[in-house]
């Protein structure tokens, strides 16, 4: 019974923690985005609260706080109270499948660094995914109004136009590592190469497609201000506006943490064999990377048509991907690659 | 079996909590005083005009449907993935004629101008 | 009890109500979200039963794509907004006799029948994973995934051929 409750104890607080790691990490994602695009405008960015800007979130996060809340008096109520829970739980439940590193021991116990090794991780990211566009899609048909409901619908297609390539950028790393356990997926790499050099096909297809998924720039509809004004979330203010952007940014940090684990070796880096707790360290450098090269890309790149996303997405990325998957299994075949 | 599941119901549940709390206390929190104008939807401005929810464009329906599809056709790539070792080249031409079968499809609704958005 | 059964009735209790929310509710986008619900209650069920492939797939594609199709079509033709169908007229008697026989059967098959059932065998160590599903979709079971293949093709044809604008060819 015990050791029951000992697990227990470490189930809630591995929840716990990572739960309040990515809201952190959400805090000072919006801090590194906004530094950073300032930086790449040549401005200076938030420089007032706090040593260097660094309180700016919670300054952020307190004024939104004291916001009114407002709900149009003809919107579905109860839905549209419950979309922003709809949008974040996802965001915040995808993670559980990501390794952090092989097992340690404490107080005589082995615990591993992760919340669960399930033999189908992949298809468990997959399906936590296609959970997430019910959080839009409602909140723009709630709100009742014009604008929420046509950027809900859009921003709904345009995510599952593009999950279909993201899925599909999956199978390249499924069939080098021969497994669904994101555990056995990093294992593999550390035997042979980071599958971003056996897949570097399969990794632009899936990081373009994530940044579609996200709703980042290039593929921003929702924030489409000209034609949409803010899409889905038009009519949200307050913590529940804040509750998507929470959403938003999580989500961010979520697929680069899949990205880093499916193409750059997850937590795989130098001496991690003797220091298993620099896995986590490795992991967080690594999404910092690839959340640097999406602020970049949104300072660069001017936001794509609505019908050449689609285009974009239905016509190069699907047959690219399909195209990525047969060249991998061609060559594996061909030199028993991975 | 089951154990390992069993975290990630926790999560759910921890996550599910937070985002229920937020909504909450912004709830308690924040002031509130309502006027007709603010409860009024918002257009940019002007009087609402008709209802704010309204028929949509039929290709929506087009883009869900061809999602299903492909979707199941994913699902399928990837137990086929996973063992893609030991099935071999005898693997790879089984999914070579199930994908192409549906590209011929896929074809089609190219030709059809079903992946056009106008 | 064990915890699996505790499980097993609340979320049969989680299902059968919300298989009754999405009857009863007046306003179609309701009614779909308790199916998704329902839907996903049953994927529990699927890992509960040692498959968490088949509950994967289930929330992905029955709770997923399949409910956001049916959103669409919802919003496509504005269906919460209209007002009820009036009575079904004769329906409605069929359909309460119907679901008397349905009833009345599965009592009877509760009541009798279960006593001689076969003794169910713990599934052995990797059954249901993604490897021992693959194993069995790709030798023994070959044929009806190369035919699932046609029937997705017959479904793609037949939506666009439904959604063809017969203006647009001029």
């Amino acid at each position: 019974m015990d050791e029951n409750i000992a697990l227990i104890i470490e189930w809630v607080l591995k929840a716990v923690i990572l739960a309040f790691g990515l809201i952190t990490g959400f805090a000072y994602t919006t801090y590194y985005e906004r530094k950073l695009l300032a930086r790449i405008q040549i401005r200076i960015g938030p420089n007032r609260a706090g040593p260097f800007g660094l309180l700016q979130p919670a300054a952020d996060g307190i004024k939104l706080f004291f916001k009114e809340e407002l709900i149009p008096a003809q919107a579905y109520k109860f839905i549209f109270v419950i979309a922003p829970i709809l949008t974040m739980v996802p965001a915040l439940v995808i993670l559980a499948v990501i390794p952090w590193g092989e097992s340690f021991e404490l107080f005589g116990r082995q615990i591993a660094l992760s919340m669960a090794d399930i033999n189908v991780g992949v298809l468990y990211i997959l399906s936590v995914a296609s959970i997430s566009v019910y959080g839009i899609v409602l909140a723009g048909w709630s709100s009742n109004n014009k604008y929420a409901m046509m950027g809900g619908l859009r921003s709904t297609a345009q995510m599952i136009s593009y999950e279909l390539a993201l899925g599909l950028s999956f199978v390249g790393p499924l069939m080098l590592a021969g497994s669904m356990s994101m555990l056995d997926i990093v294992r593999a790499q550390q035997e042979t190469a980071w599958y971003i050099f056996y897949q570097p096909l399969g990794a632009l297809i899936f990081y373009i497609a994530m940044l579609a998924e996200v709703n980042r720039a290039p593929f921003d509809m929702p924030e489409a201000e000209q034609e949409l004004a803010a899409g889905f979330h038009t009519e949200y203010s307050g913590m529940k506006f804040a509750l998507f952007t929470m959403g938003e940014y999580v989500k961010m940090i979520a697929v680069s943490v899949i990205f880093s684990t499916l193409f750059l070796g997850g937590f795989d880096g130098p001496a991690i064999d003797r220091f298993v707790l620099l896995g986590p360290l490795y992991l967080v450098l690594k999404v910092a990377a690839c959340l640097f090269v999406m602020i970049w890309v949104r300072a660069t790149l001017p936001r794509l048509r609505y019908d050449r996303l689609m285009a974009f997405g239905w016509k190069l990325l699907l047959p690219a991907a399909l195209f990525n998957i047969f060249i991998t299994a061609v060559l594996i075949l061909l030199f028993d690659l991975g | 079996m089951l154990i390992n599941y069993w975290p990630i119901a926790i999560l759910i549940a921890v996550s599910t909590f937070l985002a229920v709390a937020v909504v909450v206390f912004g709830h308690l929190i924040g002031p509130r005083r309502p006027s007709e104008r603010k409860a009024a939807p918002y257009e940019s401005g002007m009087e609402p005009i008709g209802p704010g929810t309204r028929r949509m464009p039929v290709r929506f329906y087009l883009v869900a449907v061809l999602f299903i599809l492909f979707d199941i056709e994913v699902i399928f790539l990837f137990p086929w993935a996973v063992n893609f070792r030991n099935l071999g080249v005898f693997g790879l031409i089984e999914m070579f004629v199930f994908i192409v079968i549906l590209l011929v499809g896929y074809v089609y609704a190219w030709k059809k101008g079903a992946l056009e958005w106008e | 009890m064990t915890p699996d059964v505790i499980l097993f009735l609340i979320l049969a209790v989680v299902a059968i109500a919300s298989a009754l929310g999405m009857l009863l509710s007046k306003n179609a986008v309701y009614s779909a979200l308790y199916l998704i619900l329902n839907l996903a209650t049953i994927a529990v069920f699927y890992l509960l039963l040692g498959a968490p492939f088949i509950a994967m797939v289930q929330v992905t594609v029955y709770a997923g794509a399949i409910m956001v199709l049916f959103l669409f079509v919802i919003m496509l033709l504005g269906a919460e907004q209209l007002r009820r169908a009036r009575t079904l007229g004769w329906q409605q008697p069929v359909a309460v006799v119907l679901a008397v026989v349905l009833v009345a059967e599965a009592t009877y098959i509760i009541f009798t029948k279960t006593s001689s059932l076969p003794d169910i065998e713990a599934a052995e160590a990797g059954f249901g994973s993604p490897q021992a599903i693959g194993e069995l979709l790709f030798n023994q079971y070959l044929l009806p995934f190369e035919i699932t293949s046609v029937l997705l093709l017959v479904a793609m044809i037949g939506a666009i051929v439904m959604t063809r604008d017969g203006k647009k060819k001029e």
